[in-house]
């Protein structure tokens, strides 16, 4: 790797040789080296499901190497828990915030390490004290009595850095910190980020952002289906050197059907309204339609309220309004047993929380909104089950030990295909999908593309959601953007750009306006 | 381990409750006189019956996550409710009553417990109160209630009056079909039932979805409001044919009859490999459990050991069955895994 000239500037502070990950059924790291530079912003990109998150969570204490060796300071180290990883320097900010509503911001900070008088008495004034000289250093306003629900994310945010700032964390690890944060809460991190490194801080950066990532990183790493494809310092990277090493020269190539025709419109929405708590709305009006055979991708970054409005579609929120249309009818059906009646499928986008029930076995989990298809009266016919489930599987191709094993055995790529067979069995005529390759590795990515396809020319509607600009241009017939609850573009996908798409989709345009 | 010997093992956890309920049967039957005859038998049947209904109900609430700490009081309440019938009727105060024959008391009593089933499932799935505390509340109302309708007094002589139809009220808890008591034909038609119902109906697969994730569940169609109320009702149905029996049995109805009901129940349940998480636990399990529980505590009685020794030995039984479970939850895990790993991903 070059950078010889920058190695004495920015020591290495960590690294990983022959790091390998195993899961149950994926290798998420395969044999990776990687060096931490401190007093740098070591920059981490990659898709979904390439393996960053996993090799942060090593470096962090979460996870533990399944082989290989990690050194600090040419010693080798091994974290059996984050409080070790703690002991050793490391902090970490998840894109999942890990804090308590209930507490307040002082409580949050000093969650597990209070300050107390003898190790029982809590010194609040001294807490409270560290906590205002933490937000100063921020440059936040935040009361630190102040009940984190009460904060807005981004706020939150800060206050998971400050956490670890006061953990003294000499590697400072930020996993898409900005995905929530407002353009002037970016740049107050961005100086927060200089200050750290100033004073001699590793911070390892991940974000999906690649515009970014250049103005902000020292070093760069690419990381692709569990193997870095590109090492090196930030000077003469550009976006398409950075897109080159993510998805590999066999770019993605998702076969379009060949225009087939599109059929009648089966599903539509009108001005769908979801109010959000203490004003304003998640979902701001959004009216949208797919015809029969059409995949409308749905693009937007995180909090555009994408989720929201299919949540609104298959009645989870009972504040929400518009009218929605399936071939033509209205749908007045109030649940979710109803709306999966009349044609509508969901794949949520939480598998693990809202697509399977991981207790209960693969077949049980397919055919679980379908049970009413193999009842008589009230007799469930289990052999007539248990082939429904069996066609199923072999339809989507799912690789299992057998269809009675509990779903949880399965890689994510295969238990998403439970969920699309689940999805599949109810017949539906629409079917949403929230993110449909998440968390999955980019073989099985592909053969959900590709059944996607292949469901559309059977017919369907299909309208996914993603915050991944590759593939919605691939993969949709139309795109439809969508920022801050608002639709801000609709798009052919033949005669689109995605710089315009991505333009369309940047946030706060219209608060800046307003405001 | 192989993996041959791992699955052998994992069969021998999974039979663990069968296991359990042979070896405590052999061990008595070799330490206890007269543990084998056949009035013995009976009269054991008879205890377990009580306490494998209401662990039957508990086992659909522990399923989906949820848990039932009203039923002994329920038992109470359905035995007042069944002396009150058979001694007086109901009597609005214009000088006449309404009599009932024994159907028609055995019904009114059902309805009671599962009315009490659905005031459960109203406050847990209407105004969100945790299981936990929603059932606590009715654990006490209901004991009050019993309390209440005799001012703390016993219902004595249940005999029925022929005039009416009641006097055959005594066969449900004492009398015999075929040699065999009644109240274990009720017990064998329950679990059946209740079997059948857990395994072969939607309903049955939706109690299991429910407590294995209940968002997912409701994601997929599930009603969930309704299959909760659907299991609190029969628990609360459950109850109240213990109550019968017992009320029936003992040819008197006291108001404390059930204290502590709900806890054999859940040691039931547990014992028979019902996870308190949710999601997991047959009814066959939960049988075989109260018959472990309770041959467990007749046999020591028999062997003469003091109850106070009795009641730590159950403790400890309970505990090992769970510790148990764990490790049969692991090896199952393992195994699985192994096979997915051979057919790739």
């Amino acid at each position: 790797m070059s950078g010889a000239a920058g190695a004495e500037a920015y020591p290495i502070g960590l690294s990983i040789r022959g790091g390998t990950k195993i899961y149950p059924g994926t290798r998420a790291l395969k044999a990776v080296d990687f060096d931490l530079r401190m007093g740098a912003v070591n920059v981490l990109v990659g898709e979904n499901g390439a393996g960053k998150s996993t090799m942060m969570k090593v470096i962090a204490g979460i996870e533990q190497l399944t082989e290989g060796t990690m050194l600090m300071e040419g010693k080798p180290v091994h974290f059996r828990d984050k409080a070790e990883a703690v002991a050793h320097g490391i902090g970490i900010v998840n894109q999942e915030l890990n804090l308590f509503a209930n507490l307040t911001v002082s409580e949050n900070i000093f969650i597990a390490r209070e300050i107390a008088r003898g190790g029982i008495d809590i010194d609040r004034a001294a807490q409270r004290e560290a906590t205002r000289r933490l937000m100063q250093r921020l440059e936040q306003e935040i009361d630190p009595d102040t009940p984190v629900g009460n904060l807005r994310i981004g706020q939150q945010q800060i206050v998971e850095i400050a956490k670890s700032l006061a953990q003294d964390a000499r590697i400072l690890i930020l996993d898409e910190p900005t995905s929530a944060l407002s353009a002037h809460e970016v740049e107050v991190l961005f100086r927060v980020i200089e200050d750290l490194k100033a004073h001699g801080v590793g911070i390892v950066y991940i974000s999906h952002r690649l515009p970014e990532l250049i103005r902000i990183g020292d070093y760069i790493t690419v990381l692709r289906d569990g193997v870095i494809t590109g090492a090196r310092p930030m000077d003469g990277v550009d976006i398409p050197w950075i897109v080159r090493n993510m998805i590999g020269d066999a770019s993605r190539d998702f076969p379009r059907t060949e225009t087939a025709a599109f059929g009648d419109e089966i599903f539509r929405a009108e001005e769908v309204t979801l109010p959000r708590l203490g004003g304003g709305f998640a979902v701001d009006h959004v009216s949208l339609s797919v015809r029969a055979g059409e995949i409308l991708g749905v693009y937007g970054l995180m909090g555009a309220g994408r989720s929201e409005f299919l949540e609104c579609v298959m009645a989870q929120h009972p504040h929400s309004g518009g009218k929605l249309y399936v071939e033509g009818r209205l749908l007045t059906e109030p649940d979710v047993t109803g709306r999966i009646r009349r044609g509508i499928a969901l794949i949520p986008e939480d598998r693990k929380r809202d697509g399977l029930v991981q207790i209960m076995s693969i077949r049980e989990n397919i055919t679980l909104s379908s049970l009413k298809d193999f009842t008589r009266l009230f007799h469930l016919n289990l052999k007539a089950e248990a082939a429904g489930a069996l066609a199923f599987i072999k339809r989507l191709t799912i690789k299992v030990a057998s269809p009675d094993n509990p779903v949880s055995s399965l890689s994510g790529g295969n238990q998403q295909k439970v969920v699309i067979g689940k999805a599949l069995m109810t017949k539906p005529k629409v079917l949403l999908m929230d993110e449909p390759s998440r968390g999955i590795d980019i073989g099985a990515k592909a053969e959900v593309f590709r059944t996607m396809r292949h469901l559309a020319g059977e017919g369907l509607g299909i309208i996914f959601v993603t915050s991944d600009l590759d593939e919605v241009m691939a993969l949709s017939d139309r795109i439809l953007v969508m920022a801050q609850g608002r639709v801000t573009g609709i798009f052919d996908a033949a005669s689109t750009t995605p710089a315009e798409v991505a333009a369309a989709a940047a946030p706060n345009r219209h608060q800046e306006t307003a405001a | 381990m192989t993996a041959s010997s791992a699955s052998a093992l994992l069969l021998l956890l999974r039979l663990r409750t069968f296991v359990a309920l042979f070896l405590v049967f052999a061990f008595f039957a070799y330490a206890a006189p007269n543990f084998l005859s056949a009035e013995n038998i009976v009269i054991m049947s008879k205890h377990v019956a009580l306490n494998a209904f209401l662990a039957i109900g508990m086992t659909f609430v522990i399923i989906t996550g949820g848990i039932d700490l009203s039923v002994g009081s329920i038992v109470g309440l359905c035995a007042m409710v069944a002396g009150w019938l058979v001694l007086y009727g109901i009597d609005p105060g214009y000088g006449w009553s309404i009599q009932f024959n024994t159907l028609e008391i055995c019904l009114i009593v059902c309805l009671v417990g599962i009315g009490v089933g659905v005031i459960n499932g109203f406050l847990i799935t209407r105004l969100n109160v945790a299981p936990f505390i929603a059932t606590l509340g009715t654990l006490y109302v209901a004991r009050g209630a019993a309390l209440l309708s005799s001012n703390g007094a016993t219902f004595p002589n249940l005999g029925g009056n022929p005039d009416y139809g009641s006097d055959t009220f005594r066969f449900l808890g004492a009398g015999n079909l075929a040699g065999i008591p009644v109240s274990i034909w009720l017990l064998v038609i329950v679990a059946l039932l209740a079997a059948y119902a857990s395994q072969r109906t939607p309903l049955g697969r939706h109690i299991y979805a429910v407590g294995g994730n209940e968002r997912g569940a409701a994601l997929s169609g599930v009603k969930v409001n309704r299959v909760k109320m659907a299991v609190y009702m029969f628990s609360g149905f459950c109850a109240a044919l213990v109550g019968l029996v017992i009320a029936s049995q003992l040819q008197a109805a006291h108001p404390a009859t059930g204290e502590t009901f709900e806890l054999n129940a859940i040691a039931a349940a547990v014992l028979g490999g019902t996870s308190m998480s949710g999601g997991r636990g047959r009814v066959g399990g939960t049988v075989i459990g109260a018959f472990v529980i309770g041959i467990l505590s007749d046999g020591l009685v028999m062997m003469g050991v003091s109850s106070f020794w009795q009641t730590v030995i159950k403790g400890v039984v309970i505990i090992a069955a769970v510790v148990v479970d764990q490790a049969q939850q692991r090896l199952h895990a393992r195994v699985v895994l192994q096979q997915q790993a051979a057919v790739g991903h």
